[in-house]
């Protein structure tokens, strides 16, 4: 028997969405461009008033927001409300030094949290619940977004935080975690600790997973689903458009349910910017249906995929999503958290070295691992070696405050960075990730 | 007197090593001396050559190579000569950097090359214990 958190709305007729979709788009666009002067300014360059938006069909009339505007106006540009209205921030990285920040009201707070209520009522999530929360806390939005959505639901909440995996187990077993929600390579580094420590599948009372964050194959689900002895189900979110739930896996499990009462989805052709017909693969662009701080109008995801209106045997009127095919730009998930060759090369001309750098990216013991290959010059060059390692600490350490990950820095003496052609190879990712 | 080491930076592959003292060979240089310092990632080889310059343009083509000057000393291949070098570094708060040593025969007696914090002050200080020290002349 499906289960719907907000049943009205989540089986919604085809109609009634479009209807309050329209009522939506025709508000959002007005209290953009009456308070945000950064895309006020982009929609006056393209001569499009907010009285030409009146139904989602004119949405593609609006100019695109991407990464970049975000980093243009860091960090009160795209706010939508006087600050004295917002209650929260949350965090992502950008392309270079300066991070994304998003803001939110408590009305988006609770559109935040009844869409990730949404996803955990999706994989059978009621009072009963006890919902074991291991995504990372703080300015990552997985942990607030699900721990809120728990809540909602009312579940027993396990702010676990992401690491210390033998607290995890601990808490896991003696408090017979029902639900549990982190990314999929976490789900599947516990599901391995647990077979370590002798225990079977069945000795948890864990049923399903609500895994997000990073890329993951239907191999991985397997044999996440094996190992830890549920059912696995994919979700999908992005800082820029409040956090994870922007959709989610229902019980069919081929594709992910768009929230479309909040988020209008598009896709459109990565290079010409075109919007593509139904079934297309393309670029996911969302708009922000009533948000309140940070109301993105046509934001670009980078993420390739497509959307689908096949109807779904759960019931679920909402477009569905398939999992993301690639990226239209050159953003990597490592760990769960985003990082653009741009970073690292920043770091590296502040540190004073030559961009001249390679990032290996794998996949070791279903944890990420990041590689970087520097070339070192003749002046940083030392005939004593504490030197040259303390020059690989310090970069470590300054990639780590940059990216928010530890990467494992190795010097390199100069041209070995390997060329192809004359040009040089940046990334190298030997994960599989994709299907 | 000063030495001159090269200071050559070596990734640490396999071959790598060889790579660089084919390089030596083929540019007609000698070794008088060598140590290698290694970790995970890199190894720092270090030659004393009877032609620096010319070693150093050769891999220079290759690496990175660096001119460290160092301190060699001469002593007696017998117990309790490196101790007294050290003693008279040490007794003046001299910091050994790194070192190596090699004996050129029961004829000729031992060398040590030493990094130190402080060349001149290590130089005039041995030479006052007696101790000899090269110079490039000797290489």
């Amino acid at each position: 028997m499906a289960r719907y958190f907000q049943p009205e709305i989540e089986t919604a007729s085809r109609e009634k969405i479009l209807e309050i979709q329209n009522e939506k788009i025709v508000k959002q666009v007005k209290h953009v461009y009456e308070n945000v002067e950064y895309y006020r300014n982009l929609m006056d360059e393209k001569g499009v008033k907010p009285e030409d938006i009146k139904s989602v069909d004119d949405i593609k009339k609006l100019p695109f927001l991407t990464k970049a505007d975000l980093r243009e106006a860091y960090p009160y540009g795209l706010l939508g409300t006087d600050i004295k209205n917002c209650v929260r921030i949350q965090s992502t990285s950008g392309t270079t030094g300066k991070r994304v920040v998003a803001f939110y009201t408590q009305h988006d707070i609770d559109i935040w949290e009844e869409c990730c209520a949404r996803a955990i009522v999706a994989v059978g999530g009621t009072e009963e619940d006890v919902c074991q929360v291991c995504y990372g806390y703080g300015l990552f939005t997985g942990g607030p977004g699900l721990n809120g959505g728990s809540h909602k639901v009312g579940c027993l909440t396990l702010p676990m935080s992401s690491g210390n995996t033998d607290r995890q187990i601990q808490f896991m077993m003696d408090l017979g975690s029902t639900i549990i929600c982190c990314t999929p390579s976490y789900a599947a580094y516990i599901g391995e600790t647990l077979a370590e420590k002798g225990y079977k599948p069945e000795d948890n009372k864990l049923k399903a997973g609500i895994f997000g964050a990073e890329p993951w194959t239907e191999e991985m689900r397997r044999n996440i689903e094996k190992s830890l002895g549920i059912k696995a189900y994919d979700i999908y979110g992005l800082t820029e458009t409040s956090g994870p739930g922007v959709s989610f896996e229902c019980e069919e499990q081929t594709g992910m349910h768009i929230n479309e009462d909040h988020f209008y989805a598009e896709i459109i052709d990565p290079d010409t910017g075109e919007v593509l017909p139904e079934g297309s693969k393309g670029e996911l662009v969302f708009t922000s249906l009533d948000k309140e701080g940070f109301p993105l109008l046509r934001y670009r995801t980078r993420d390739i995929c497509v959307l689908s209106r096949e109807k779904c045997s759960c019931g679920r009127t909402h477009v569905k999503m398939s999992k993301p095919m690639g990226r239209s730009d050159d953003m990597l998930i490592i760990r769960g958290v985003n990082v653009f060759p741009s970073q690292i090369e920043t770091v590296l001309l502040n540190e004073g070295y030559t961009p001249n750098y390679q990032i290996v990216v794998d996949r070791v013991n279903n944890s990420d691992t990041l590689d970087i290959n520097v070339e070192l010059t003749p002046e940083q060059f030392s005939d004593k070696v504490s030197d040259t390692q303390e020059r690989e600490r310090k970069l470590e350490g300054a990639m780590r405050t940059m990216l928010g990950i530890g990467p494992k820095v190795h010097l390199l003496p100069p041209k070995s960075v390997v060329r192809s052609e004359g040009k040089a190879v940046r990334v190298i990712d030997n994960r599989k990730l994709h299907d | 007197m000063a030495i001159k080491q090269l200071s050559v930076f070596v990734e640490n592959k396999p071959a790598a090593l060889n790579k660089l003292v084919k390089i030596l060979a083929d540019t007609g240089v000698n070794l008088r001396a060598m140590s290698i310092a290694d970790t995970k990632d890199f190894g720092i080889l270090r030659v004393i050559v009877d032609d620096a310059e010319k070693a150093k343009a050769a891999l220079s083509e290759e690496t990175i190579v660096s001119v460290t000057d160092v301190v060699a000393v001469e002593m007696a291949d017998e117990t309790g000569s490196l101790s007294k070098i050290l003693d008279v570094l040490g007794s003046e708060n001299i910091n050994l950097e790194y070192m190596y040593a090699f004996t050129a025969s029961k004829e000729f007696g031992a060398y040590v090359v030493l990094r130190v914090d402080d060349i001149e002050l290590a130089e005039k200080c041995l030479n006052n214990a007696f101790i000899k020290t090269l110079s490039e002349l000797d290489i």
